[in-house]
């Protein structure tokens, strides 16, 4: 199968057997290629042991840490076919990541996004509220993942409008005129977790606001670690945002994404359980010996991919930790893993001398 | 210039600099300071808790009178006339916790007051013996005047004024501190002694593992620890490539030294999931420069890699906690073409000094200034670095 038959199939509708069967054939395919184009990822391999002409099933081939992309070119198409380069978000002088992408690969990753994105708002195209500032992508100090996750889904805003002025402070009467407009249709709301927090939620308390977005589906990313300080819960973010909205709260949906594999996102369903759509898998390595952990026990996310062809992203080990939950039988009814994450995994501390007794204790 | 006050004062608990900087010269290895040195060690040794730090135990083992007059034979020579330099201003290293301390006792013997700059992190190994250092404030005055420890960030004023006291700065830390401290000037007859960014490894003989029964394969394994992951694999002298001389039973040897270091950091080493994708990240990095071939191991505590050939660039590519390239080689002459200056210890197990002397002096080498066995890589010494530390911190006076 190509990517584009591929992504035809109904995103959560694949059970483990035919699943496993289809990212196997497409993976080692994926391997071959990205084996055969890119030189660094075959030196990569031949060091590792692969033998590429005996492929073993896609769980025993090595993963490429995320950070290999900051630090290398790696590429497997010619410099002439790149038509977009991702960077990850990174203050000045960070390395950032760079992603490689081919016309291929580019719109295999807008499809699938789409697809993935469309099941959970009902339909292709409809107005968008951004919840962000109008300077998110007029100010290039200002851009960074959340400028790209931004226009990444924006294209499933007919119409777009900030929630945010330029000050960062609510745009209450746009707002009111943009919901008035499209008082009875399906509101997409996009935002970064944390800013949708701070920015939107606390604002509308602030302000007395309540805009009526009982017909609003919220899809917010960014991880919650900047609202730790916080001290809010998933299930208390929705609580609080219908609170002061009227969005349902299975309307409310975390995902969970990373520049290195654009486009398959892993969305939250109703239960609260991010779901690896059919176009990506994750699976849970113990970091003591990166062998698969089992259901309820946290380790490495490594992700995998159908959609990387123009960079050796398939097979992938990030930095996040995170639980497998169960397969093929979450109660929301959708097909296909689902996991929770941890975290980000903390930094080595290196005391210089990890050999003291009290540690045991 | 005037003392800055952007600083922390850890030791003593409030200091004139001025009557500081007025100190006069000591001889080296004077009875006052070896005295202080030895009630020092036997502080140390009685407090329950040194026994949680091994390092602090062989620093106040380090410390005892009779190990201290065994030093001063080897370094004082009868009829020479030596005094300190004066003022010494120590930066430590953040990579072994009681490394400062071994500088103040190498500044003091050689009869001088020192300022020493710890890390900003903190250990447990400093505070054990700056509660040790004020417990003989009163009855050893005359040495405890001349000890200060303070602690500061980077950027503090108080680099440039502890450098213009400075009669020699000691600087610990590896290249980029000792870049950052040469921005403050120093006294025209002042200099600096500075212990740059260091590379290290190893060579084991098969035939030697052969002969090891069960008892000397524990221990030299534990000494291998010692080496390396005591310190995380991150201390000067710690190895990052080992290298087997190519003789029958070598991969038996491999297999029985390789199992008996990794059973040793399985039960030793506090290992973190972190360690598993640098050292992922570092063999792939290294795999995209070089020939290599990862190693089977049955786990991320000990990663090892076999090099295809040896590029002179192989120091580059290290990690920290458990992370060894491996190299096969007919002699120990295939090591030195990428011996250079950063070079600075092989450990070693198989090999009689005579050997090792006819090695050095056969290559020449700009680097590799310690061979020692295995387990004794961080064992300090005050020749160091190809420093002679006591000559160094000390100056002569010619009475002609």
């Amino acid at each position: 199968m190509d990517i584009n038959e591929i992504l035809e199939i109904a995103p959560y509708s694949l059970s483990k057997e035919e699943k496993h069967k289809l990212l196997n054939e497409r993976l080692l395919e994926l391997t071959h290629k990205h084996y055969e184009k890119c030189p660094e990822y075959r030196r990569m391999m031949d060091a590792a042991g692969l033998d590429v002409e005996n492929l073993p099933y896609y769980e025993n081939i090595p993963f490429l840490p995320v950070r290999l992309f900051k630090e290398f070119e790696l590429r497997s198409c010619s410099k002439e076919d790149v038509v977009k380069t991702m960077t990850s978000s990174g203050t000045t002088g960070q390395q950032v990541s760079r992603i490689y992408l081919d016309r291929e690969t580019s719109s295999a990753q807008q499809k699938c996004l789409a697809k993935i994105v469309t099941h959970f708002l009902g339909s292709q195209r409809v107005p968008m509220l951004i919840l962000d500032s109008s300077a998110i992508l007029k100010d290039r100090n200002m851009f960074s993942a959340r400028g790209a996750g931004i226009l990444g889904f924006s294209i499933f805003g007919s119409k777009r409008q900030y929630a945010l002025d330029e000050n960062m402070e609510l745009d209450i009467e746009g707002m009111k005129t943009f919901l008035e407009a499209h008082k009875d249709e399906t509101i997409f709301l996009f935002g970064f977790t944390f800013m949708v927090w701070q920015h939107f939620y606390k604002k509308l308390l602030e302000t007395g606001y309540h805009p009526n977005l009982s017909k609003g589906v919220l899809i917010h990313g960014g991880g919650w670690k900047k609202l730790v300080n916080e001290m809010v819960l998933p299930e208390e973010y929705k609580r609080h945002l219908n609170e002061v909205c009227g969005i349902l709260p299975e309307n409310v949906h975390d995902y969970y994404g990373m520049v290195e594999q654009t486009g398959c996102v892993y969305m939250e369903c109703k239960c609260g359980h991010l779901h690896a759509s059919a176009f990506s898998d994750v699976l849970i390595r113990r970091p003591f010996d990166f062998s698969l952990a089992y259901k309820g026990e946290k380790g490495l996310i490594e992700v995998v991919s159908t959609l990387p062809g123009s960079y050796p992203g398939h097979i992938l080990l990030t930095e996040d930790e995170g639980v497998l939950l169960g397969e093929d039988d979450c109660p929301c009814g959708l097909m296909g893993k689902y996991f929770k994450i941890e975290g980000r995994i903390k930094n080595a501390e290196l005391r210089g001398c990890s050999d003291t007794y009290a540690a045991k204790f | 210039m005037q003392p800055s006050s952007n600083y922390t004062l850890l030791f003593p608990k409030a200091i004139n600099w001025e009557e500081f900087i007025a100190y006069r010269p000591d001889v080296p290895f004077s009875d006052d300071v070896v005295e202080f040195l030895n009630v020092l060690s036997r502080s140390l040794m009685q407090d329950p808790s040194s026994r949680l730090y091994p390092d602090v135990i062989t620093f106040a083992y380090f410390c005892r009178k009779a190990n201290l007059l065994k030093y001063k034979e080897q370094y004082v020579r009868d009829g020479e006339l030596r005094l300190g330099r004066g003022i010494l201003f120590h930066i430590a290293p953040s990579n072994v916790p009681i490394n400062f301390a071994y500088s103040l006792v190498a500044g003091l013997l050689a009869g001088n007051a020192n300022v020493i700059r710890v890390s900003n992190k903190l250990f447990p190994q400093v505070d054990l013996v700056i509660k040790h250092l004020y417990e003989l404030i009163d009855q050893y005055g005359v040495v405890s005047e001349r000890v200060a420890l303070v602690r500061y960030d980077h950027d503090s004023d108080a680099n440039a004024y502890f450098s213009s006291i400075a009669n020699v700065r000691v600087i610990w830390g590896g290249d980029a501190t000792i870049a950052a401290l040469r921005q403050n000037p120093i006294h025209p007859r002042s200099f600096d002694v500075c212990f740059a960014d260091r590379y290290s490894i190893a060579a084991i003989r098969p035939s030697a593992i052969a002969a090891a029964n069960n008892e000397a394969l524990f221990r030299l394994a534990e000494a291998f620890y010692n080496d390396t992951y005591l310190f995380d694999q991150n201390a000067c002298s710690a190895p990052h490539i080992v290298f087997w001389l190519d003789e029958p039973g070598l991969t038996e040897a491999k297999r029985s030294f390789w199992k008996a270091v990794h059973d040793c950091a399985v039960r030793r080493y506090q290992f973190q999931p972190v360690m598993s994708v640098d050292k992922l990240t570092a063999f792939y990095r290294q795999a995209v420069s070089m020939d290599v071939k990862a190693e089977q191991m049955p786990d991320n505590v000990v990663v090892r890699v076999e090099l295809g050939g040896l590029p002179s660039n192989v120091e580059d590519f290290r990690c920290a906690c458990g992370y060894f390239s491996e190299k096969t080689i007919k002699s120990l002459d295939e090591i030195a073409p990428i011996v250079n200056i950063k070079y600075q210890t092989l450990g070693y197990y198989g090999f009689e000094k005579p050997e090792l002397f006819d090695f050095v002096k056969r290559n020449r080498f700009s680097g590799l200034d310690r061979l020692v066995p295995i387990g004794e890589t961080t064992a300090f010494s005050f020749t160091w670095d190809g420093y002679n530390l006591i000559n160094a911190l000390s100056r002569i006076v010619s009475v002609l």
